[in-house]
């Protein structure tokens, strides 16, 4: 069993988040550079945040073009679990595997806060141990988090139970106060928030516990128990 | 842009002849006050730099602190305020990436950013305001893009600023002893340019830094970017695990030429370079500018022959431009080529240490005038007073600041931006408690006393998390040092920084001066920054929630002190008046008294008392933790005061301690066994901030509106044009 985390070049959570997997939760993991074949014995893939290509043209956009993706792609199409946070969810967006767009904030300005976001979907990879309508209090820090989707495509998220967690609050003007959502099958999951930021209860403020429960569903998903 | 007659003269003896343009250009880059410190380097020399935890190197750009178990912490401390002034987005921007490096250079990840700004009075002045908003947009960019978390800092609105800013940027570093860079060379050794291109961006950027600002030198100011800078990050950090560098230098101000004059006279060496291979930004650039352009995001790097081709390698996997540039000699001469023609070739010692200066200090005239300062009279309605002081934007909360910064990245953050200091965790189960604290109101009143003041205070501020102070660095800031009189309190503000360190153990582990911080009105008040590291070894004191009846302790004296304090500056424009003094010995005891009430875990919360008093500083914590309280006056330990004096003197040495009753009669135990000036002088309670003189309430403000001021009052200022 091993997590692949991509590093590309500007990804800036990623040996955060690499720690939260192999030492929190000691799932197997690997940092996998942008250029370097995705490695065989993988069972899930994590797209960190950051700035890949310093944001530049917009958001995720180079990185979604890169060989590496295409690898995702394939991986996305067998049903692995794959989520993107932050820069990741960006990623996932450019590159088609999610629908939707992510817009500048309607403040204008990157915000870093604590809030709670609210599951609407615990059927996904990520979200299993979690409850319906559970809150996770959470650290967000984007410039670029509005998720936007057009009335068409937000019909069909909420249709076909697409759409993960909600903001518990009005926070940056996103479609339906849409924080992650899955696609269809549910296996590739985007999120804004940073669940790596608040799974350890010395750094988060609130209660780590609900945030730690999406790696605890990924251990439920791929077997591994704590 | 030149040498002044004696140096040149100075130049000329010491080469032998007279230098060609080229070589003036490069000596003339270097020996700016900005690179050279000629005007303040020989009273430097009384800091005192030794610690039992104090690692210290040839040619290290930032201090290094030693915090166990194979692990070091090091710091570093910058400002950027001529370029920031002119363009403050780039300017502050190129303010972190340049203190970044110098982390970098010692072979240490960077793992978090403070910023102390400052600008004119933002309420009335739309420009200092656009200054404000692009110079925290610029940080924020900058940092957020790194990856590096900015997790505290400070901010002061004064007139002496008006037309100006000063961007102060702290960087932290951290990483494993062994890993340290170790700086030497051999002949031979390869020298390499890794980073940014080259351009004309910053051409002049030092001498320009070193001059009052009168005309806007854009041209002076470097051009961000923080991706090139993320990748000169992860590129440098993995040569250094693959041992790929003998020595290090970030490339600042005064460009190549301060990079490489210091580089060789720090490890005794010579270096020759040929400027034709650096790899440049547009065409057609005289070799002057190559030399001299503070084009940023660059570092020097020193390797051999056998490891060249693995450094190659690692800056083509991050896409990280480079050129080798050079090689290392025997000797001790810098020597500039251009392809096979010598362009410069100088003794890098030479060029490296320009002669210094001794200045004239006089005590300014204006001290005497602010003797006679009138107190002024006592407000009617002291509820209305505290409501406009929590809404004073030196006072207001700065969450429209940090929120803007990503704070949290790295997962380190432990204690957030808006507390006392920030606290980061360490890999070795340790803590590091960070602050900065300036205060250029105290430090115009009085240089000396302004200057320990703001020492006592970053220092108050790391003990409130638990922490014992383990090491300085200094930011000293003023006007013009050819005015005698501006010149005199840089040396008192310095003397006094100096006391406070002997006396309490801290060394000074790094800092800076700038100078020439003035333009057309005058001088800037002095301001003499000071960040304080604090080390943690067991656990921080993360405050609780704090509950009805808990107890408000106050420890220390509160005294007739209010020249200054925000109190007289915003509510009565009162300059002038008695500056707060630190007496030491109870100062120290103080510190001591508080980590071992918080060791002992009969803390909930410890809070430092500095700008706008007690009165603020109470209203925070009840702001924070949306309870009312109600404080007896009449119990605070103090000379005979007034009431509005008791509320908003600025005494040092002070803290509010939160203790549950359960507590309350060990606390008194160890307090009254260590002969403490100390009160309980109320308990939190109720849904009111109220103040009693006796049995009269003086104030009573209801927590909901007092949050409302506090928390929004600087963004809705800024967010109104």
């Amino acid at each position: 069993m091993k997590v692949a985390v991509i590093v590309f070049p500007g990804s800036n959570c990623d040996r955060d988040m690499y720690h939260v997997l192999s030492d929190v939760f000691k799932l197997e993991s690997k940092l996998v550079w942008h250029t370097d074949l995705l490695p065989k014995d993988i069972d899930a893939i994590v797209l960190p945040g950051g700035f890949s290509y310093g944001d530049r043209l917009r958001a995720g956009v180079i990185a979604a073009h890169s060989p590496v993706i295409s690898e995702v792609k394939k991986m996305a199409e067998r049903g692995m679990p794959i989520l993107g946070v932050c820069n990741g969810f960006q990623i996932l967006v450019e590159a088609g595997l999610l629908p939707g767009a992510l817009l500048k904030n309607t403040s204008l300005s990157f915000i870093c806060k604590w809030t709670e976001i609210i599951v609407k979907n615990n059927k996904t990879p990520f979200t299993n141990k979690l409850k319906l309508n559970q809150r996770i209090p959470i650290a967000i820090a984007n410039g670029e988090g509005r998720y936007y989707a057009d009335d068409e495509t937000l019909k069909q998220l909420k249709k076909n139970n697409q759409i993960v967690f909600t903001y518990a609050e009005e926070i940056n003007g996103a479609s339906m106060r849409i924080a992650g959502i899955c696609n269809k099958e549910g296996n590739v999951v985007g999120m804004m928030p940073h669940p790596e930021r608040s799974a350890e209860q010395i750094i988060n403020p609130r209660n780590a516990k609900p945030a730690s429960l999406i790696f605890e569903s990924l251990q439920n998903t791929l077997g591994v128990t704590a | 842009m030149s040498l002044t007659p004696p140096e040149f003269g100075y130049l000329e003896k010491k080469i032998g002849r007279k230098p060609n343009p080229v070589e003036l250009q490069i000596v003339a880059a270097e020996w700016s006050e900005h690179c050279s410190y000629k005007s303040s380097k020989k009273h430097l020399k009384i800091l005192p730099r030794e610690g039992k935890r104090v690692v210290s190197g040839p040619g290290y750009d930032s201090g290094v602190l030693d915090v166990g178990d194979g692990y070091v912490v090091t710091v570093h401390i910058e400002s950027h305020n001529h370029p920031s002034a002119v363009e403050p987005y780039g300017g502050a921007a190129t303010g972190v990436g340049g203190v970044i490096r110098d982390i970098l250079s010692a072979g240490t990840r960077p793992i978090a950013i403070l910023d102390g700004l400052r600008f004119g009075d933002i309420e009335k002045d739309t420009h200092a305001r656009w200054l404000f908003k692009n110079a925290v947009r610029g940080i924020a960019d900058y940092g957020n893009c790194l990856g590096v978390p900015t997790v505290g800092g400070e901010i002061e609105f004064d007139r002496c600023f008006t037309n100006y800013a000063l961007v102060d940027v702290a960087a932290i570093g951290f990483g494993k002893k062994e890993k340290l860079i170790k700086n030497h060379a051999d002949a031979g050794d390869c020298v390499v340019l890794i980073g940014g291109s080259t351009g004309r961006d910053g051409i002049g950027g030092s001498q320009f830094a070193s001059d009052k600002l009168e005309a806007e030198n854009r041209s002076a100011v470097q051009i961000p970017d923080p991706f090139i800078e993320k990748l000169v990050i992860e590129a440098i950090l993995e040569a250094r695990n693959q041992n790929c560098i003998k020595a290090m230098k970030d490339l600042g101000g005064g460009g190549l030429s301060c990079a490489i004059s210091e580089t060789a006279d720090a490890l005794s060496v010579g270096i020759e370079l040929d400027v034709s291979l650096i790899h440049k930004r547009e065409e057609n650039m005289s070799p002057s500018e190559l030399m001299v352009s503070e084009s940023q995001e660059r570092m020097l790097v020193i390797t051999d022959q056998e490891k060249l081709s693995t450094l190659k390698r690692i800056c083509e996997k991050f896409h990280v431009p480079y050129s080798v540039i050079g090689s290392v000699t025997n000797g001790s001469v810098m020597e500039v080529r251009l392809e096979k023609e010598v362009i410069a070739r100088l003794p890098s010692e030479v060029v490296a240490n320009a002669p210094l200066l001794d200045r004239l200090a006089i005590q300014p005239k204006y001290l005497e005038n602010i003797k006679l300062t009138q107190k002024p009279s006592t407000p009617e309605n002291l509820s209305e007073t505290l409501m406009k002081m929590l809404a004073n934007p030196n006072i207001a909360s700065k969450q429209w600041v940090y929120t803007q910064y990503d704070h949290e990245v790295g997962i380190r953050t432990v204690i957030k931006p808006g507390s006392d200091a920030s606290v980061l965790r360490l890999d070795n189960n340790k803590f590091l408690s960070v602050k900065i604290d300036g205060n250029s109101k105290h430090c115009y009143i009085n240089p000396r006393q302004g200057a320990i003041g703001c020492f006592d205070e970053a220092c108050r501020n790391v003990v409130c998390t638990g922490a014992v102070p383990i090491g300085m660095v200094d930011h000293l800031q003023f006007g013009n040092p050819e005015d005698p009189e501006v010149f005199w309190t840089f040396k008192e503000s310095l003397e006094g920084i100096t006391q406070y360190a002997k006396y309490f153990g801290i060394p000074c582990v790094g800092g800076k001066v700038s100078l020439y911080n003035q333009t057309n009105i005058g001088p800037i008040k002095p301001t003499p920054l000071i960040g304080v590291l604090g080390l943690i070894e067991t656990k921080p004191l993360i405050p609780k929630k704090i509950q009805e009846n808990d107890f408000v302790v106050l420890i220390g004296e509160t005294k007739d002190e209010l020249g200054g304090s925000e109190y007289y500056e915003y509510m009565h424009d009162t300059i002038g008046g008695k500056c707060p003094t630190v007496n030491m010995e109870s100062s120290k005891a103080n510190q001591e008294i508080v980590l071992e009430l918080i060791s002992q875990d009969l803390v909930k919360n410890a809070h430092d008392c500095s700008k706008g008093g007690l009165g603020v500083a109470v209203s925070e914590i009840c702001i924070r933790n949306e309870i009312g309280c109600v404080i007896s006056l009449d119990k605070i330990p103090a000379q005979k005061l007034r009431i509005d004096e008791l509320l908003f003197t600025e005494s040092h040495s002070r803290y509010l301690l939160t203790i549950d009753p359960k507590n309350i009669e060990n606390a008194k135990s160890l307090l009254e066994k260590q002969g403490i000036a100390y009160r309980i002088i109320g308990k939190f309670s109720g849904s009111n901030i109220a103040f009693k003189d006796g049995n009269k309430r003086v104030i009573s403000v209801r927590v909901d509106k007092a949050q409302e001021r506090w928390l929004n009052s600087l963004g809705s200022l800024v967010s109104h044009g």
